[in-house]
């Protein structure tokens, strides 16, 4: 409403409003003051304004249109007009739902419940607004924060005038009183003051704190042709003015539409008369009203003539006013009409220069093509609009992302925004055959072979191009000779290498040595989840002559590569890098490593599964069944939102982070778009999950877990074997196995596949060609998460009917996410069994190519890659540890048990392995 | 006087000093599943049930109830953060709560009186509740976000089983801890208010809220002055905050408090910031100087500990706020605040 209607309290007319006493200087605004407290620290975080506005568009009962979306149940769009309101600057959101076809309490309740859930609603306080007490009550039952109950009076009585009055002061409410009585509505100035006074008098005599009473003495029509209604303006006025003096500390409040009903279909008469009344009332004191800002005018703005005439009428200065602004409204009524949205389209009038860079920073892509188009005609050579301003938006928001004031999803935006306007001018420059804009540096980025997961790789590439570096990304399942090929034939800088799974750090080590072979020098940059520091310091740098640095994360990934680019700096950045890892080396030489002990000694220390209290319980089904009944919607309930918010490196755990000081903005707006797109996933059916689960007849043997072929266990069709932790434990704690989990005689095993990519290629081959780089990460990133979701459904699918061991309540999201079920899954390559060739056995027994459409990697990765697989164990005391580090002797051990070699053992136990 | 006069009285002229956590001092004791079971019959098993201590372990709750006593706590809360029936039926014990904080609130009621008795400086006992696992102002569903798994009305129930009981056994207070919801604290204090309409007279209560970000609102999304104002119309006998983090992280956050709030403010912090090991290394010294630090300042006027501390934390905070001023209640001028996630004053 700010944004449509200059208040009335233009600048210059400040102070000549301010009523007097207010002392504060600021401006009585109808049009409610913007709060302004998202950056202040602790304390100063307080809002204020001395004229408080109320919207009425959450109101049944004022706003057509608001009542029309909750009687069709439309509450995502009715929740959309309360963010309307607040972005617009309202201070408070009145909510009323007094309307005859709904069940106002439970519409109430939904509707607070739906808005509590939007933290930048949730920010401002609710005014509970009802004629009916039931539905005030149930609506301060849904409330956090302090709210304003509207309204009570004792038009029954005392007695329950102070009954509601003690329920609001105990559910910690102010209160709006409106001016009537066992009598009947206040009319004069007289009786609104003895009505309020009376109620203030009982309301403070019972406690509740005078600063937190408002009264609505009651705005009635004026110039309705009635003589006796004239008088309600200055009636209303008077009042207010004695209020404010016998009340101490209370408030006045009132429905300003009211006193202009006479003229309905006028709107340029009732914005004057709504105008002309608030710069009256409000010296008089009245601190509150409920407005519709896009129904109030500028005070020294309304043409003198008819501010006299409304002036006449509001204040009751002479008999015929009535009929004096009745003779000339006519006049007013097809004129001066509302002002375009200012705020929103400012920046559309600003030098095309300054245009493309608020479109770079705020990441809007509408009008980026007209723009650089525009600019493109200004200049000599296309190039220059690279080099001009769309490289000088990227500094921005390459600085801004460097002081921690832009997030990552943000940024992604930019760069959309970029890339689109590289597009338009390619075909320019390409026409000019001219050399490509100077770039700091060219990179060559790939997902090393075996693995297939580019999500950090693409961030951390969409970033360092946001910088002003050229990238060229070689994508998944590279090869090392491929990587090198490319090094050579771009002339490259520096070489970045990424990757997901443990097998992938082998593969680094392997890019690094061969890179050593070939004669190269350039840097070469690791990042992924599994890289790190350490492994980094140990096993690659060592493989490899140049300088290879580990990179953290997007974030770090412009200073490194610009460093290394810098003649000046990357000297020291490599002699320190050096430094660092050569001292790592020698700490993890000089040992310093928890003790392991031997192999015999940690299985006598397995854990002493309790199967006497818990027996192993015989599933509802055993054999092998294929998963496809299952859609995305069923799947979202049970997304774990933390990890998706980790992907774009904004940490925090959700819900909060979406409140979050720092990221909350950024988080919220992130989540938003992928509510978005979530949607649309479901609309348009863009991914096909499919699952496929197994339960085996099984019993443990040593350390493995032998599998077969029916209840007789007599014909073994696998033997799995697991990993044993032997680090030493302090007493009391077991050196775990999985295999501890499973009963020596007769028990049961599952197994799981499930995939929520099958869909996604055609959807990213469309965002890759759209330069949409958000949108595909955005979708990789929602894939992973209902790829987990799918897990996560499936496994509680499995406890409660097909295996059937789980009993009770079923948990709520948050319980499955902190694992509060009974048993677990673990999954081939995580911390129980680290091993990734497991894989192969669990997809050979389900078939899980032809069932779940899931196939494998060299290095054990899973492609699509939005798919998890691991094992079911029922068990009630069943737990997730980490294996940690094993000994030679297990090493041994295990490459027995596997059926390989003890070189192919090295090979995958290698992460486990000192 | 009454109790809270009592209080009130005492931290006029001084800081006192509130007792340490019991869920450090139990895990600390080494508890075994039959020391928590004693004589219960039951297909849970009791083991991490701190709560059902009260009635199978009495003497190691009064026990440490005693170490924070001898280390010069005078406020000592009940080891009744889970006796609540929401969070006991995680261990099939919904129909004990009444039993549980019945005994929770007599043992602590018979160690402060004894000490009271040997050595006639007062003491009260504050009977804890904690915010339970479930919260009523966010949708445990995704998908749903205007679902709530429990009710405003169901909430004020188990509490209001709480109160009673805790009463019964004869605290002083009914602190309301850990609030990471406020509105489940809203719903505590209302059944507070119930209760003590019950009895006919004033059932004084305290209020803590926990901060889930180092921003400072709690999980339900509120700032520090939100919370205050959005409880303030309870009167708490003091208000503060607890849990959280370690001192030095929760110091901007006092600061902020103890500017709005019109009682007396009462602070409990973790002993620092766990370690990877999820446990806590900060000395008693440590800790001690960090509260140290906020008595000079004048932002305080209860101190004790939250997680990993240990009754030489205890002890170690009252020698260093032994003989120090306790911060002056301030009177701030009167304006309505309302809230929701965020504070907003408006001028009367």
């Amino acid at each position: 409403m700010q944004r449509e209607n200059p208040s009335p309290a233009a600048p210059s007319s400040r102070v000549d409003l301010s009523p007097a006493g207010s002392g504060d200087g600021a401006s009585p605004l109808p049009a409610g003051e913007r709060s302004s407290d998202g950056a202040a620290g602790p304390g100063e975080g307080l809002a204020s304004a001395s004229f408080i506005n109320i919207g009425e568009r959450t109101n049944v009962t004022g706003s057509a249109a608001f009542k029309k979306l909750i009687l069709n149940g439309d509450y995502t769009a009715a929740v959309e007009v309360a963010r309307q309101q607040v972005e617009n600057g309202a201070q408070i959101i009145d909510v009323n739902m007094d309307e005859g076809l709904l069940d106002s309490e439970a519409a109430m309740v939904t509707y607070l419940n739906l808005i509590a859930a939007e933290p930048d609603i949730a920010r401002v306080p609710v005014m509970v607004d009802s004629s009916k007490w039931s539905v005030i009550e149930a609506g301060l039952k849904c409330l956090v924060g302090k709210g304003i109950v509207n309204s009570i009076s004792m038009k029954e009585g005392e007695a329950p005038f102070l009954a509601q009055a003690r329920k609001c002061l105990r559910y910690g409410a102010a209160v709006v009183v409106m001016a009537f009585d066992e009598q009947g509505q206040a009319d004069t100035a007289q009786r609104k003051v003895e009505i309020c006074e009376r109620a203030y008098k009982l309301l403070t005599g019972i406690g509740f704190p005078p600063e937190d009473i408002i009264f609505d003495p009651n705005i009635f029509a004026v110039a309705t042709g009635i003589e006796e209604h004239n008088g309600y303006g200055v009636d209303f006025i008077e009042a207010t003015r004695e209020i404010r003096k016998r009340c101490p500390h209370a408030h006045v409040s009132g429905g300003v539409s009211n006193l202009s009903f006479s003229f309905r279909g006028n709107e340029p008469v009732r914005r004057a008369m709504h105008s002309v009344f608030l710069y009256h009332a409000i010296a008089a004191g009245m601190d509150m009203g409920i407005v519709n800002a896009g129904q109030l005018d500028v005070y020294d703005a309304i043409d003198p003539e008819l501010r006299e005439l409304v002036e006449d009428v509001v204040l009751n200065r002479r008999a015929d006013s009535t009929d004096r602004l009745l003779a000339v409204a006519d006049k007013f009524k097809g004129g001066p009409q509302k002002a375009a949205d200012p705020a929103a389209e400012l920046w559309r009038t600003w030098p095309v220069e300054k245009r493309l860079e608020h479109a770079l920073v705020k990441g809007m892509d509408a009008f980026v093509e007209v723009d650089t188009e525009e600019a493109r005609l200004t200049v000599a050579r296309p190039i220059e609009v690279i080099e001009g301003p769309l490289m000088a938006g990227m500094n921005v928001v390459g600085d801004l992302f460097g002081s921690g004031k832009m997030f990552l999803p943000q940024v992604v935006k930019s760069a959309r925004v970029m890339k689109k306007a590289v597009a338009h001018l390619l075909p320019y420059i390409e026409a000019e055959k001219t050399e490509g804009a100077s770039s700091k540096g060219r990179i060559i980025m790939a997902t090393v072979k075996g693995d297939v997961h580019d999500i950090g790789k693409n961030i951390v590439g969409v970033v360092l191009q946001c910088n002003n570096f050229e990238v060229i990304d070689l994508g998944v399942m590279v090869p090392a000779q491929t990587i090198l090929d490319a090094a050579v034939k771009h002339d490259a800088d520096m070489i970045g290498l990424s990757g997901l799974i443990t097998p992938s750090l082998d593969e680094m080590v392997h890019v690094a040595s061969e890179m050593s072979r070939a004669g190269m020098t350039m840097p070469l940059l690791i990042g992924g989840a599994t890289t790190s520091r350490v492994h980094t310091a140990l096993r690659i740098a060592p493989a490899y002559e140049g300088p290879v640095v580990h990179v953290l994360d997007a974030s770090r990934a412009v200073g490194v590569a610009g460093t290394l680019v810098s003649d000046t700096l990357k000297a020291a950045l490599v002699a320190e890098t050096a430094a660092e890892y050569e001292k790592i080396r020698i700490q993890r030489a000089g040992g310093g490593q928890s003790a392991l002990v031997p192999l015999a000694q940690a299985r006598e220390n397995a854990f002493p599964t309790d199967f006497i209290a818990h027996p192993p319980v015989k599933p509802n089904f055993v054999g092998t069944m294929t998963i496809d009944d299952v859609t995305v919607e069923m799947l979202i309930p049970y997304i774990d939102w933390t990890p998706f918010f980790r992907a774009w490196e904004l940490h925090g755990n959700y819900p909060a982070i979406l409140t979050d000081e720092v990221v909350g903005a950024s988080a919220s707006s992130l989540f938003a778009d992928a509510q978005v797109m979530l949607k649309t996933i479901v609309a348009e059916n863009w991914l096909h999950p499919k699952g496929v689960i197994a339960i085996w007849p099984a019993r443990r043997e040593g350390d493995d877990v032998v599998l077969f072929a029916d209840e007789s266990r007599s014909s073994a069709v696998k033997r799995l074997p697991f990993l044993r932790q032997q680090i030493a434990k302090r007493d009391g704690r077991a050196n775990m196995c999985l295999a501890d989990f499973i009963h020596p005689e007769a028990d049961w095993l599952g197994g799981f596949a499930v995939q929520a990519g099958e869909g996604i290629d055609v959807q990213l081959a469309r965002f890759k060609a759209g330069h949409d780089d958000y949108n595909d990460i955005l979708l990789k990133a929602l894939a992973d998460r209902l790829a987990e979701a799918f897990a996560e459904y499936l496994h509680e699918r499995v406890r409660r009917e097909i295996w059937g061991h789980e009993k009770g309540n079923k948990q709520s999201n948050e319980d499955l996410i902190r694992e509060r079920y009974t048993g677990i899954r673990p999954a081939p390559g995580y911390p129980a069994c680290p091993e990734h060739s497991l894989k192969t056995h669990l997809f050979d027994l389900m078939n899980v190519e032809a069932r779940a459409g899931i196939t494998l990697t060299d290095s054990f990765a899973m492609w699509p890659t939005a798919a998890v697989s691991g094992f079911y164990f029922a068990h009630p005391e069943s737990a997730y540890f980490g294996v940690a580090r094993v000994g030679p002797d297990q090493l041994e051990d295990y490459a027995a048990r596997l059926g390989v070699s003890r070189e192919r053992a090295t090979q995958l136990l290698r992460p486990n392995l000192d | 006087m009454t109790a809270a006069e009592s209080l009130r009285a005492a931290a006029a002229t001084s800081i006192i000093v509130k007792d340490g956590p019991y869920g450090t001092a139990i895990q600390n004791l080494g508890l075994t599943a039959a020391d928590y079971a004693g004589q219960i019959a039951s297909n849970h098993d009791q083991k991490g049930n701190n709560d059902i201590l009260n009635l199978t372990r009495p003497d190691a709750i009064a026990g440490i109830c005693n170490r924070y006593i001898a280390a010069g706590a005078r406020l000592l809360a009940t080891n009744s953060f889970n006796a609540n029936r929401i969070s006991q039926a995680d261990y099939g014990m919904e129909d004990r709560v009444r039993e549980i904080n019945l005994a929770a609130a007599r043992i602590m009621r018979d160690c402060v009186d004894a000490a009271i008795a040997a050595d006639g400086i007062q003491r009260w006992v504050a009977g804890s509740l904690g915010p339970t696992n479930k919260t009523l102002s966010l949708s445990p569903r995704v998908s749903d976000p205007g679902y709530r798994e429990v009710t405003f009305d169901g909430v004020k129930d188990v509490y209001r089983e709480q109160i009673d009981a805790l009463l019964d056994g004869g605290v002083d207070f009914i602190l309301i801890e850990t609030v990471f919801d406020t509105l489940n604290a809203k719903a505590a204090a209302f059944a507070a208010a119930e209760a003590a309409d019950a009895l006919g007279r004033e059932v004084p209560v305290m209020l803590s809220m926990t901060l889930t970000d180092l921003s400072g609102r709690n999980l339900s999304g509120q700032t520090v002055e939100a919370f205050w104002h959005s409880i303030r119309h309870v009167k708490p006998v003091a208000v503060g905050l607890n849990c959280s983090f370690g001192a030095t992280e929760l110091r901007p956050h006092v600061q902020a408090l103890a500017r709005q709030a019109d009682t007396l403010i009462m602070t409990y912090p973790n002993a620092g910031l766990p370690n990877d090991l999820g446990a806590y290394d900060e000395q008693p010294e440590t800790t001690a100087g960090f509260i140290r630090g906020w008595a000079d300042e004048g932002l305080v006027n209860i101190v004790g500990g939250c997680c990993g501390n240990t009754p030489e934390h205890i002890a170690a905070m009252a020698r260093q706020v032994a003989g120090l001023p306790p911060r002056i209640i301030p009177h701030p001028e009167t304006a309505l605040y309302l809230t929701g996630l965020e504070a907003h004053r408006y001028a009367a």
